[in-house]
């Protein structure tokens, strides 16, 4: 069965990495539902996140495949449940809709959005929140003539406590350890 | 991989060609000084407009840097991968920017299915003219990413040494593969002062891991309590160099051994524990007894389908441990009930110790019965018949008896290369250099002179199809023009034969477009100073191939084969590798 996975990556910031990690995933038929990429909070280490649909037996496959890739230091792949993430979305909506009635309280309230911009024909109204809660402001919005929509890729944060530098940490000692295995053996 | 002596490069010694190191290179040579100090003698490769500074630096470098130039890219590729194959050692490749680059392709994706390492350099066009649709300019990054282990582009000729080492690190540690570095011409002549430090650590790569004692102790167990193990050896077991420690292990427990395409020479052929090939034309009791295995144990191979057929009904009773330094293909088409990820000779060593002795002579005797049976019905006709037309198999037999023990045996791709695998009687010092993965036509004639440069002291025997063969046939040339020794078997039946083959089986006999009208080989050849001699008669058959083994230079034997034979046994697409089929009646 089909399920949301978020793929959650940190990497070399290289050229070309990207093109590497769609590949394994465009080879396969899998669509990227959204991705966002960013510095991560070590230094020259970039943070991909994507959200694909795809079965528990193939998102294991592509992960490792992805973590595969000589640039791609480590790999996370995590249900809904697992993370805490959000996504950002921008409304430009006309004036004169948005105006009549009580609108603009619900929104600000309700939605905790912020309006961002005020000019005579249009107003810009910014939201953060999970892809429903966007997608449910959107539809109270129409009705006063949205102009543009944008929304964000998911940006995520894991539940779990470890950081990419414990990780980084035990790379780094895998392969002191890795020496004394085999000095052990032989 | 096979260690093996490469010959030296004839003439004076490095000192005396090298020029004196001058603090400040030009880009070009900080490439060719950097492949000297990753220990480069030789490579392979085609000239033209973009990478014309680095060719005109290899004049400089005659002694120490020896270039086979190719007549095609796709040559020079295929040949730095038996190279490869054949010394142990990275194989180099250079190709200039736009057709050249994209030449290489096939070659380089051959290289990565088949896990060799192989450094292709391509040039590109100067960097200000990158991304305009200059002049023979191509995103061969682009284009190589799928293809490559890891691929780079250059700019600026002081960052040539790191990107070099980084490449040779990259392409012969973990599961080796194919690199790309692609330098643009500006970055071939800026000047830059030279220094060199091998790459011995990327921070995002690990090319070997650990070994986890408990998987190392659950293994044995698990051997040592299995009444029918078989181990399946493939290519990894080569790289690894774990030939003597297969051994080892298939000795103590009493374990039969069967082996992928290119897993073929990591046991002897002769030994009595040899299962044989499996897969879709491999051995019956091999596929057979896969399926009546209790334990699988898989080492340095990735369950290829034509090696698992029907993956369903694979080996239902079975185990599996598979030890594997790549870790994504653990779980990948065979779920591992131990998957231990690493170095298939590391992992062997530390599992020996405690493997209990055993005989297990009831489940060989299994083997035994099976191979009488495919015996009768399929190797004796195959290679013995006593009359009527001559077969792949009997030449490839013949030749096998010939040839001594250490030669290198190449082969292109299609109903030869499994007549080869099927009926070379291969041991553990021989050398198989073939297409496995992709099964690209071509790849045996440039293989062969790649594999001869390699090496002197062995025979390098190509056994080659008609098809394949009129795929790269101008490396005719290239073997002229070195004088490359080797001895070219051309099995031909004027068919594409195992097209041919599968059109009779499930194609209803409708035989479209398989049939080939071909030039007389042996004319061709002497149009390349090479000698040739044709046989059609089976009488002739051994004389011939003496002739061929005892010539000094290049030697072209071309066979008459029957033209409609087929390959058995076969394990048909779609079925279980216990449903393998040992005969076929052929329709007219």
């Amino acid at each position: 069965m089909k399920q949301e996975f978020t793929i959650s990556l940190f990497s070399e910031n290289h050229i070309g990495i990207l093109s590497r990690i769609t590949l394994i995933l465009t080879r396969r038929q899998i669509n990227i539902e959204s991705i966002t990429a960013s510095e991560s909070a070590v230094p020259g280490v970039q943070m991909l996140t994507m959200v694909v649909r795809t079965t528990p037996e193939m998102i294991e496959k592509v992960a490792r495949q992805i973590e595969k890739v000589v640039d791609v230091l480590k790999v996370f792949v995590h249900t809904s449940s697992e993370i805490i993430c959000q996504e950002m979305a921008l409304y430009k909506v006309t004036t004169r809709g948005l105006m009549s009635g009580s609108m603009i309280g619900d929104i600000v309230r309700k939605h905790h959005a912020t309006i961002l911009e005020v000019t005579p024909e249009y107003m810009v109204v910014e939201k953060s929140g999970t892809r429903a809660e966007i997608k449910e402001l959107l539809a109270l919005l129409e009705p006063c003539g949205v102009l543009q929509f944008v929304s964000s890729g998911r940006v995520a944060v894991t539940r779990q406590v470890k950081e990419l530098n414990a990780y980084l940490r035990e790379m780094d000692e895998a392969r002191g350890t890795h020496q004394e295995a085999l000095e052990f053996y032989n | 991989m096979k260690k093996n002596n490469t010959p030296g490069v004839p003439g004076k010694t490095e000192s005396e060609v090298l020029p004196s190191s001058p603090a400040e290179v030009t880009g070009a040579e900080a490439l060719l000084k950097s492949l000297v100090e990753e220990g480069v003698d030789t490579i392979f490769g085609y000239p033209g407009g973009a990478i014309m500074p680095v060719y005109d630096k290899l004049l400089d470098y005659t002694g120490s840097l020896r270039h086979i130039l190719t007549r095609h890219e796709q040559g020079a590729a295929h040949s730095a991968q038996a190279y490869a194959m054949v010394t142990g050692k990275p194989g180099v490749c250079f190709a200039t920017s736009g057709p050249g680059a994209t030449n290489l392709v096939t070659g380089i994706a051959n290289a990565y299915l088949d896990s060799v390492p192989v450094v292709f350099i391509t040039a590109q066009v100067t960097s200000a003219l990158i991304g305009t649709d200059a002049f023979q300019e191509t995103d061969i990054l682009g284009i190589s990413m799928p293809v490559t282990k890891w691929n780079a582009q250059v700019k600026r000729a002081a960052e040539i040494p790191d990107t070099i080492a980084r490449a040779f690190y990259i392409a012969r540690t973990g599961r080796p593969g194919p690199v790309l570095v692609d330098i643009s011409k500006d970055a071939q002549v800026e000047t830059m002062t030279f220094r060199y430090s091998k790459c011995t650590y990327i921070r995002s790569y690990n090319p070997v891991n650990p070994l986890i004692s408990r998987d190392i102790e659950s293994a044995a167990v698990m051997i040592n309590h299995a009444e029918r193990p078989l181990i399946l050896a493939g290519h990894g077991v080569i790289i690894s160099d774990a030939v003597k420690e297969l051994k080892m292990l298939a000795e103590k427990g009493g374990i039969p051994v069967a082996v992928t395409l290119l897993g073929i020479p990591a046991f002897s052929h002769e030994h009595r524990l040899f299962a044989g090939m499996l897969g879709m034309h491999g051995n019956y009791a091999p596929n057979v007894l896969t399926n009546r295995a209790d334990l699988i144990i898989a080492a340095g191979m990735r369950f290829d389908d034509r090696v698992t057929g029907n993956l369903k009904k694979y080996a239902p009773q079975a185990r599996v441990i598979h030890i594997e330094i790549d870790r994504a293909e653990i779980d990948k088409n065979v779920r591992a009930d131990l998957g231990i990820n690493g170095d298939v000779r590391e992992v062997l060593t530390a599992i020996l110790p405690n493997i209990r002795e055993r005989k297990r002579e009831e489940w060989i005797r299994e083997f035994r019965i099976l191979d009488r049976t495919e015996h009768e019905k399929v190797i004796k006709p195959e290679t013995d018949p006593g009359r009527g037309e001559l077969n792949m198999g009997e030449v490839v037999r013949v030749i096998s008896e010939l040839a001594g023990n250490d030669a290198v045996v190449v082969t292109d791709v299609g109903q030869h290369q499994m007549a080869v695998a099927r009926y070379y009687r291969f041991t553990d010092s021989n050398t198989l250099i073939t297409s496995g993965g992709m099964g690209t036509m071509g790849f045996g004639l440039p293989a062969s002179l790649g594999a001869a440069t390699g090496t002197a002291s062995r025979k390098v025997i190509a056994f080659i199809g008609d098809g394949g063969f009129q795929m790269t046939v101008q490396e005719l040339g290239t073997i002229m023009q070195y004088r490359i020794p080797v001895k070219i078997v051309l099995l031909n039946n004027s068919f594409l034969g195992m097209v041919r083959q599968w059109q009779e089986m499930f194609f209803n006999s409708r035989y479209a477009s398989t049939e080939m009208v071909n030039p007389d080989f042996t004319a061709l050849a002497s149009a390349y100073g090479i000698p040739a001699r044709k046989i059609c008669e089976r009488a002739e058959l051994k004389e011939a191939a003496a002739e061929m083994l005892g010539s000094e230079g290049p030697f072209i034997l071309v066979a008459e084969v029957s033209r409609t034979a087929n390959i058995l046994p076969m394990v048909e697409p779609g079925a279980s590798v216990s449903e393998v089929t040992l005969t076929y009646n052929s329709k007219p």
